[in-house]
């Protein structure tokens, strides 16, 4: 059984069509990327998986543990073990970010039944994940993203995928903005958390991300679905030839 | 000429028949009772205020209080068993209780012993009964507030309170805390005056409460006037949680000298109806005065904070922060004007009032204004409304965390904001307590 399985998805942003038979596969333990220009649809996937108001699917079905989550919400979702890494993430004035993470690990345990975590053990998980993210003990103390600077914020997401351990992780361009050294702290910490049990889908413009989190299958999006899959070796041609041959194929 | 003639409501009809029922036995001799007749004139004159009064423009008392409630008889054994548990919310701040049962001094009620070198506190009642000067000099002084109807009611029909001096030097470190209690269960009404100073160089924090029973609309009427001499420091912190059909109006007065420091708070959780009016001025130099406050309410719940900071003086600081979360059909009021005098160059001044609905039936009100009649200073104003941001508790949600708890977040952070100015940790954490306990009730 596949972690995740897309069929025939369609869906409408305010009346307009935006995904338009998208199909895709994902089993465990594999990292999917998908790539695309501006436009064609990948952030529209990263908010449907992840149950943003809003995004109307229209026809088409979304399998996470061949269960249908069209109906769920976005916190049923992510207790489910499904993440999405924001490509803007938000800032939440007033609210530590310890108290952020505390809230949505215990929530999430909650809503699996399991036991919220000890402060001691709670405290020894965060203050692991952050060290290995190069996040400060001060950093933890602020408010969840204020002041953040872009690299800190795209690191922030990554500590959040750490302690919540998605079996499922979508990470929206989860590069952009970020200088080269950023991106290598932001690709070993995914690549950490890479295992056989649990996979991600990489969204991105470029190529370079995906010299650092080597993906398994590069597919291509465009106007809404999937026009061409293949090995790591796509997202190479991608960069030598761009888009452009994908505009006659699509017409 | 036609003769013009004044129609009073049933209210103001109640009343008045209220104040010729009880001015013969309200404490006070010739000169407090000359006082008592010239306010009630001008409450008279004025009439309860309405929505074309300015000042009261979105509480409109002549609707909202259809008659007038007789006033509370003497507290007996139950009302005392009630006083004993209120107020407990904010036990942790180890406060010396000073407990005002039915608008009567509970001596026998309230912590008096032990009371640190250069603080008193008394019975206004007994004060003005034996005719302390000093009381009655400051009832005689001209109020901020002196023309306003329901600050006159208050003059006119005061039967108690408590008289609590800070002696000059003196710095009180256990706070006070005055639990305001009405405990019938069927509508009284209540009115009481405090009188607070603080002198030169001195310091004390003012926990004040009030509680009463829900589904009983009693009508409370209380007023504070308050000194802070140079270099003196007052934190005051408020809390209403009257029951759900309770109207409470208070008037406070405030007059500050130099290098003082003021930093009250207002919080309103309770209540049908709640006014809270501040009149405040800046007489001296180098002070920094700050009234800040938040509102939590929901079902038809109305509460309007209305503030004047006049800076009389330059060099001073004021800080004015409201907040205000509205859910169901609740209504929020904020009216907030910073008066610049001529010559009181160099003042900083800032208001802000921010509220937050969470339903499409909530309303918030906010008039700020500005008088400056100085052109060297730094003054602000601003307002928002709105609902919580989507994109923000879709964040919240995709990390697992459900929408009840995802708002309760951003409202303990919204509001945290404001509280976060009180001084004193343990109150702080009390009133941050009573936002949990309000966003349960509201899961």
């Amino acid at each position: 059984m596949p972690l995740l399985k897309i069929k025939n998805l369609h869906v409408e942003v305010g009346g307009k069509k935006i995904l338009n038979g998208l199909d895709l596969t994902v089993e465990k333990g594999q990292v999917h990327a998908i790539m695309g220009p501006n436009g064609s649809g990948k952030s529209t996937l990263s908010y449907v998986l992840a149950g943003k108001d809003g995004y109307e699917i229209t026809e088409g079905e979304i399998l996470f543990d061949d269960q249908n989550i069209a109906g769920m919400e976005a916190d049923e979702r992510a207790a489910k073990g499904l993440f999405l890494a924001f490509q803007y993430p938000i800032e939440i004035p007033g609210v530590a970010t310890m108290t952020f993470l505390r809230t949505a690990v215990n929530a999430q345990r909650k809503a699996r039944g399991e036991p919220e975590l000890s402060t001691p053990e709670f405290m020894k998980r965060v203050r692991e994940a952050a060290a290995g993210l190069g996040i400060s003990q001060e950093m933890l103390r602020r408010a969840v993203n204020v002041g953040f600077s872009g690299g800190e914020k795209k690191r922030n997401e990554i500590l959040q995928m750490a302690m919540l351990q998605p079996r499922l992780a979508v990470l929206d361009e989860t590069d952009s903005g970020l200088d080269i050294d950023a991106l290598k702290i932001v690709s070993d910490g995914v690549n950490a958390l890479r295992s056989p049990d649990r996979a991600f889908v990489v969204i991105t413009h470029y190529q370079r991300l995906l010299e650092y989190i080597v993906p398994d299958f590069v597919h291509v999006l465009w106007r809404g679905r999937i026009v061409r899959s293949g090995g790591k070796e796509l997202a190479l041609e991608l960069e030598e030839k761009g888009y452009a041959q994908y505009q006659d194929e699509a017409a | 000429m036609a003769e013009l003639k004044i129609i009073r409501t049933a209210a103001e009809e109640g009343l008045a028949e209220a104040f010729q029922g009880a001015r013969a036995s309200l404490p006070g001799a010739a000169s407090v009772k000359s006082l008592r007749e010239s306010a009630f004139r001008t409450f008279e004159t004025k009439g309860l205020p309405n929505r074309r009064v300015e000042e009261w423009k979105y509480t409109d008392l002549r609707t909202l209080m259809r008659d007038a409630k007789p006033l509370a008889p003497p507290p007996d054994s139950v009302a005392r068993l009630k006083a004993k548990s209120a107020g407990a919310f904010a036990g942790a701040a180890k406060a010396r209780r000073v407990v005002i049962l039915d608008g009567v001094f509970a001596a026998d009620l309230s912590d008096l012993a032990g009371l640190e070198p250069g603080l008193t506190i008394g019975s206004l009642g007994e004060a003005l009964s034996s005719g302390d000067a000093d009381v009655v000099a400051r009832l005689s002084r001209r109020s901020a507030l002196a023309d306003d109807p329901a600050f006159a009611l208050n003059t006119a029909m005061m039967s108690d309170g408590a008289v609590i001096r800070v002696a000059d030097g003196a710095a009180v470190a256990r706070p006070i805390h005055l639990v305001f209690v009405t405990s019938a269960t069927k509508p009284v009404s209540v009115f009481t005056r405090c009188l607070v100073s603080v002198g030169k160089g001195g310091s004390l924090t003012i926990i004040e409460s009030h509680d009463s029973g829900d589904s009983v609309d009693n009508q409370a009427n209380h007023a504070f006037d308050i000194a802070i001499a140079d270099e003196g420091r007052l934190d005051h912190v408020k809390v209403v949680r009257e029951g759900d059909r309770a109207l409470h109006v208070a008037s406070v007065v405030t007059e500050i000298g130099a290098n003082a420091h003021l930093n009250a708070f207002t919080f309103t959780v309770g209540g049908a109806v709640t006014r809270n009016q501040t009149a405040m001025r800046l007489n001296g130099s180098g002070t920094h005065a700050a009234i800040r406050g938040a509102t939590l309410l929901k079902g038809r719940q109305h509460a309007d904070n209305t503030l004047i900071a006049d800076h009389a003086v330059g060099h001073c600081e004021s800080r004015e922060l409201f907040k205000s979360v509205l859910d169901d059909e609740s209504r929020s009021v904020f009216q907030g004007k910073i008066i610049v005098q001529p010559h009181a160059q160099k003042t900083d001044a800032k208001m802000a009032t921010h509220a937050l609905l969470l339903s499409e039936n909530a309303e918030a009100d906010a008039k700020p204004e500005l008088e400056i009649f100085a052109d060297d200073v730094v003054c602000g104003h601003g307002a928002t409304t709105g609902a919580l941001d989507g994109d923000l508790v879709f964040y919240l949600r995709s990390r697992g965390i459900p929408q009840t708890e995802a708002e309760a977040l951003m409202i303990k952070a919204f509001i945290g904001e404001a509280v976060e100015a009180v001084e004193n940790e343990a109150v702080r954490e009390a009133l941050m307590d009573l936002a949990r306990a309000w966003l349960r009730a509201r899961a």
